[in-house]
């Protein structure tokens, strides 16, 4: 079975993409993960400047859930240019999605600007991080006129296709979603984490995280994700990476079924170890073989399809 | 589980004016070269490699250095820490092997504790610990102790034992004697000139090493090196010469907690 897929233009040899946040630091990782099976690399965000993300701990994790609160650390914009341009000297075939943040609206527009100069296939905008909260307010994501206004003044600085990363801390997804896609975004990214939620030692009756609250994500997501993706996808054909619990080739095909073009890949390197990406995609073809699935093109918003024959 | 919990300190042993072991009740089943996560509420958590474990006692020799150990040095017994582990993977041996151990400063505590369990499988070590100064020294009572093994001390004024760096000392071994492994936990520049040694005698070597980690599991992507881009807190720490000559990094730079370059 051809793997192989396109989104936005970009030609990926499969639909996985390494999420943003998870590892994703140095272009020797991208490089590392795209030969172990990834599809699509998304760089962990990139600031303008450096920016230095919350103390220890800022993971944790079991059998049922992920929970983060990195804090989005950073070096900025030069060492992602030398991470950039060492990726390129790998000459793997794996396209990289450069995830961009910024504090302020003219912070995203600075980076935007700097990272267009760059030549990526994708940039992914992070404005839905639950994480610099305290220090940013409330990411953009979480109200149409911030999360329109935003994208309009990033289409009007890169020509680079643009996908917006949505945050399912939200009433209205569908609304979000039609408002970006109206301001000019062509993809959409979701869902960043849940939350946020805490972890407490009950021996010291502390939060456990630094930062005490943070991102959920893992298994437990996948339903919530999946029902994201699918609401997005019935408001818009912008294509979606979707993501959010991801473990297993069923779940990859579900998540694509709801709608996703391309399906992040986060959690399950935890739950599934480092070749997280080739076990998934195998699970996947050999679903799809013994389904007479020829394509993956013909499973993406299948759900969809079929409701609408109920409907007739 | 990967969500640290709380462990009761059950003695602090002062080492030196500047080091404490904490040791604590803890069953971790830990392999000489492993780390745990130690957390203090509310401040910080940090990977320290563990001094010593036998399922019912975890021991951590710490140095106060900074903020974090400050608060440690601070601990009384019976005072409650967060552990999370154990981590990574550890030294390596075969029984009966000849090995030669080489710990910089804090290295000799992971080392020791390695030993001790290396002469439980018949291996016979020559310890080579190196400090600037003659109270820096950690753990010579207990190597000296150890059956079959010689230890060797240098330091750099020459306070006691050889005048000068303890690879010196290893060199002086290889030039005699036919070692079955080096072992090295320390500076890594120091442990750059003992990895250069085995290359130069062609004797295999394992050498740990150190990067900023934060999760301790292989997500995060803090603690990895250049070209492979491997997590150190998942194909290390420990790591053979045949690995450590891929890593270009190795004894030229490593990267903090927001991912920027350092030179050594």
């Amino acid at each position: 079975m051809n793997t192989s897929i396109d989104y936005l233009g970009t030609k990926f040899p499969n639909p996985l993409v390494l999420c943003s946040g998870y590892l994703g630091v140095t272009a020797s990782t991208w490089d590392n993960l795209a030969r172990k099976g990834a599809g699509g690399i998304t760089t962990k965000s990139i600031w303008l400047n450096e920016h230095q993300g919350h103390s220890n701990p800022v993971i944790l994790a079991n059998e049922d859930f992920i929970i983060n609160a990195v804090g989005v650390p950073d070096a900025g914009i030069k060492k992602a240019v030398e991470e950039f341009e060492e990726y390129l000297k790998r000459k793997n075939g794996v396209p990289l999605i450069v995830n961009i943040i910024g504090g302020k609206m003219d912070d995203f527009v600075a980076i935007a600007e700097q990272v267009d100069k760059l030549k990526p296939q994708l940039i992914e905008v992070n404005m839905s991080c639950p994480n610099v909260e305290a220090e940013h307010g409330k990411p953009f994501a979480t109200d149409c006129p911030g999360a329109a206004e935003l994208t309009r003044r990033l289409k009007k600085v890169t020509k680079i296709p643009l996908i917006i990363k949505l945050s399912p801390n939200v009433e209205d997804i569908k609304a979000i979603a039609k408002a970006v896609v109206d301001a000019g975004a062509d993809g959409i990214c979701a869902i960043n984490t849940y939350g946020p939620g805490m972890v407490i030692d009950i021996d010291s009756a502390q939060p456990i995280l630094a930062n005490k609250f943070g991102g959920v994500s893992g298994p437990g997501i996948k339903p919530l994700a999946v029902k994201a993706v699918y609401d997005i996808a019935s408001v818009t054909d912008t294509p979606i990476i979707g993501m959010g619990g991801i473990k297993t080739g069923r779940d990859a095909i579900e998540m694509m079924m709801a709608g996703a073009t391309l399906v992040g890949i986060g959690s399950a390197l935890y739950y599934r170890g480092e070749d997280a990406f080739k076990i998934i995609l195998d699970e996947m073809v050999e679903w799809c073989e013994k389904n007479k699935v020829k394509s993956f093109k013909e499973i993406i918003g299948k759900t969809h399809k079929v409701l609408k024959m109920e409907k007739l | 589980m990967d969500i640290p919990k709380m462990h009761r300190i059950k003695k602090i042993i002062v080492e030196n004016p500047t080091v404490k072991t904490f040791v604590f009740d803890c069953d971790f089943q830990v392999s000489p070269g492993q780390f745990v996560n130690l957390w203090i509420p509310r401040m910080d958590e940090k990977p320290m490699s563990v001094a010593f474990a036998d399922g019912k006692e975890l021991h951590l020799t710490i140095a106060n250095v900074g903020p974090f150990s400050n608060a440690l040095h601070d601990m009384k017994v019976g005072e409650q820490l967060g552990l999370r582990g154990p981590y990574g993977i550890g030294f390596t041996w075969k029984k009966k092997q000849k090995i030669a151990m080489v710990g910089g400063g804090f290295g000799s505590a992971p080392l020791s504790f390695t030993a001790k369990k290396a002469i439980k499988d018949g291996c016979t070590i020559d310890f080579i610990i190196g400090a600037r100064r003659k109270d820096l020294l950690i753990y010579t009572k207990v190597i000296k102790k150890l059956k079959n093994t010689t230890l060797h001390i240098a330091t750099d004024d020459g306070t006691v034992g050889h005048k000068g760096y303890n690879v010196e000392v290893l060199e002086q071994l290889l030039k005699k004697k036919k070692f079955d492994v080096i072992m090295t936990c320390g500076p890594e520049v120091m442990m750059a000139a003992v990895a250069r040694l085995a290359d130069k005698y062609k004797t295999e070597a394992q050498i740990s090493l150190e990067r900023y980690m934060k999760c301790g599991f292989g997500l995060c992507g803090n603690c990895v090196v250049d070209p492979t881009g491997d997590t150190t807190c998942t194909k290390g720490p420990v790591v053979s010469l045949s690995y450590v000559k891929k890593v270009k990094e190795f004894g030229k730079y490593h990267r903090d907690a927001i991912g920027k370059k350092h030179n050594f």
